[in-house]
C-alpha cells in the first residue's frame, strides 16, 4: 500500500465513514497548501493576490523612433490627480524623467514606482520631475497606484488613442503594452538618455541617478 | 486522487520558484553574503577578513533575517518599526549579543540598499541580492518576510520562525521570538 492509502478500519468501528472523513480532510489540507501558496511574483506584500504573472516575456519588442539629441515629441495625457499633463509645461523649468511601465497589476512594475516614491529627494536634487506612464486607463491606474501609498509624481494614462505617446517614441510592444523604459528629457526639451530595459527586470536606480547627474 | 494531486503539483510549481519557501523546523538554503567593510557591522556580526560569509558564521545564537526590497511600500512603512525592534534587542539583556538582525534587499542593487539604509537610518547590516539569486533560493517569498534562525554550537542551524508582513509592536515581536527560539 502506498502513502495515499489508509489503514482499513473495521466496519463495526465506523470504519468506512472514518476512512472517508480522513480522505476528505487530507484532500482539503493538501489542496489548501497548494492553493494558499499564492503568487510569489508580486514581491511586495502590498499587492497580495492581485498580481497577474504573465511569465517570462521577450526582453524588448519594439523599435525606437527617437534617439538622444532629438527633441522629445510633445504630448498631453490625462493624469489621475493632476489634470491633463503636457510635456512642454516643464520646458525651461524642470528636467523630465518619463517612466513607462508595461501594465498595472503585473510583476516588477508593481514594485518600481514605490521605489521612485522613496527617491523623491534624488529627483529634487537634480531638478527633475517624474512622470509615470502606462497604457492602462485612469480607473485602473487609480486602483493600482492607490496601493503604493501617496505618490508624489503625476501618473499619466496613455490609454486612448491606445499607446499613442508610447508609439510616437517607438516603445509600444506588439501586444499593446509599453516597454519598461526610462527617458530623460532636459529643460530645453532634448532627449538626453533612453533606457529601454529588459521588461522582466527593473532598471537599477543608480543608472537613473547617473544619467541625471550628466544632465546638470 | 493521485492524478489530481499531480495536476495541482504541476500547476503550483509552474507558478512559483522551484524551491519551497523557508518553513519552521526546516533548514535555510545555503547562500553567501559579502562580509561588510564597515567596522561597526563587522563587530556586530562577529566577522573578520574579506570575501563572503554564510549566515551560520555570524557570532550569534539567533539570527533574524528581514527579506525586504527598497521598492516595496510595505517594507518602507515597516522600516521605523523594524528599527525599533533592533533597539529592543539591544536593550534586552537576554537578547543583546545573542540575537542579531540583518536585512537582505532582494532584487536591490548596492546603491538601492544603501539608499534605503540612509533614508530610514537603518542601524543593522543590510545586504543586496541584486539578481534575486537569494530570493529564488528562498522560494521567492513576498516582502517583508522575517526568518528566525537558531544557530547551534556545531554551526548547524534550524529555522524556528517565519512571518510574512510586519508586526504591530516591536517589543512584543521580540518577546515572541525569544519565546519561540527558546532563548527565554
Amino acid at each position: 500500500m502506498g502513502w495515499l492509502e489508509f489503514k482499513r478500519i473495521p466496519r463495526e468501528e465506523g470504519g468506512i465513514m472514518m476512512q472517508t472523513k480522513i480522505y476528505s480532510v487530507v484532500t482539503v489540507i493538501i489542496l489548501s497548501i497548494f492553493l494558499a501558496g499564492g503568487n510569489a511574483f508580486g514581491v511586495s506584500e502590498a499587492f497580495k493576490q492581485n498580481i497577474y504573472n504573465p511569465g517570462q516575456l521577450k526582453a524588448t519588442d519594439s523599435t525606437l523612433k527617437v534617439k538622444t539629441g532629438d527633441m522629445a515629441p510633445d504630448f498631453t495625457l490625462p493624469s489621475i490627480h493632476h489634470g491633463p499633463v503636457a510635456l512642454n509645461q516643464y520646458r525651461g523649468k524642470k528636467n523630465v524623467v518619463l517612466s513607462f511601465v508595461p501594465a498595472a497589476w503585473t510583476p516588477v512594475c508593481s514594485d518600481q514606482w514605490p521605489g521612485y516614491n522613496l527617491a523623491k529627494p534624488i529627483f529634487e536634487m537634480y531638478d527633475a520631475v517624474l512622470l509615470g506612464i502606462t497604457v492602462d486607463n485612469i480607473p485602473t491606474l487609480f486602483a493600482w497606484t492607490n496601493q503604493m501609498g501617496d505618490l508624489w509624481f503625476p501618473i499619466l494614462s496613455d490609454f486612448w488613442p491606445h499607446g499613442k505617446v508610447a508609439d510616437t517614441y517607438g516603445i509600444l510592444r506588439s501586444d499593446g503594452v509599453t516597454e519598461r523604459a526610462v527617458i530623460i528629457i532636459d529643460k530645453k526639451g532634448v532627449i538626453r538618455w533612453i533606457d529601454v530595459h529588459d521588461i522582466n527586470r527593473r532598471p537599477p536606480l543608480e543608472d537613473i541617478v547617473n544619467a541625471l547627474k550628466k544632465v546638470q | 486522487m493521485a492524478v489530481t494531486l499531480a495536476f495541482l503539483l504541476s500547476a503550483y510549481c509552474c507558478a512559483i520558484a522551484e524551491t519551497p519557501e523557508p518553513a519552521k523546523g526546516g533548514q535555510l538554503p545555503e547562500f553567501s553574503l559579502t562580509i561588510p567593510s564597515e567596522p561597526v557591522y563587522r563587530d556586530y556580526l562577529g566577522l573578520s577578513g574579506s570575501g563572503t560569509f554564510k549566515i551560520t558564521d555570524i557570532g550569534a545564537k539567533i539570527v533574524i533575517i528581514e527579506i525586504f526590497s527598497m521598492y516595496c511600500p510595505h517594507c518602507q512603512r515597516e522600516a521605523p518599526a523594524v528599527n525599533k525592534f533592533y533597539e529592543e534587542i539591544e536593550n534586552n539583556p537576554v537578547a543583546k549579543g545573542k540575537m542579531k538582525l540583518i536585512g537582505i534587499g532582494v532584487g536591490n542593487s548596492t546603491f538601492e540598499v544603501n539608499f534605503f539604509r540612509e533614508k530610514f537610518k537603518v542601524p543593522f547590516p543590510l545586504f543586496d541580492d541584486k539578481n534575486y539569486a537569494i530570493h529564488d533560493e528562498l522560494g521567492g517569498v513576498r516582502t517583508p518576510f522575517f526568518i528566525g534562525l537558531k544557530i547551534h554550537d556545531t554551526k548547524t542551524h534550524e529555522i524556528f520562525f517565519t512571518q510574512l508582513g510586519g508586526f504591530k509592536d516591536p517589543r512584543q515581536f521580540l518577546e515572541l521570538l525569544l519565546k519561540e527560539s527558546g532563548l527565554q
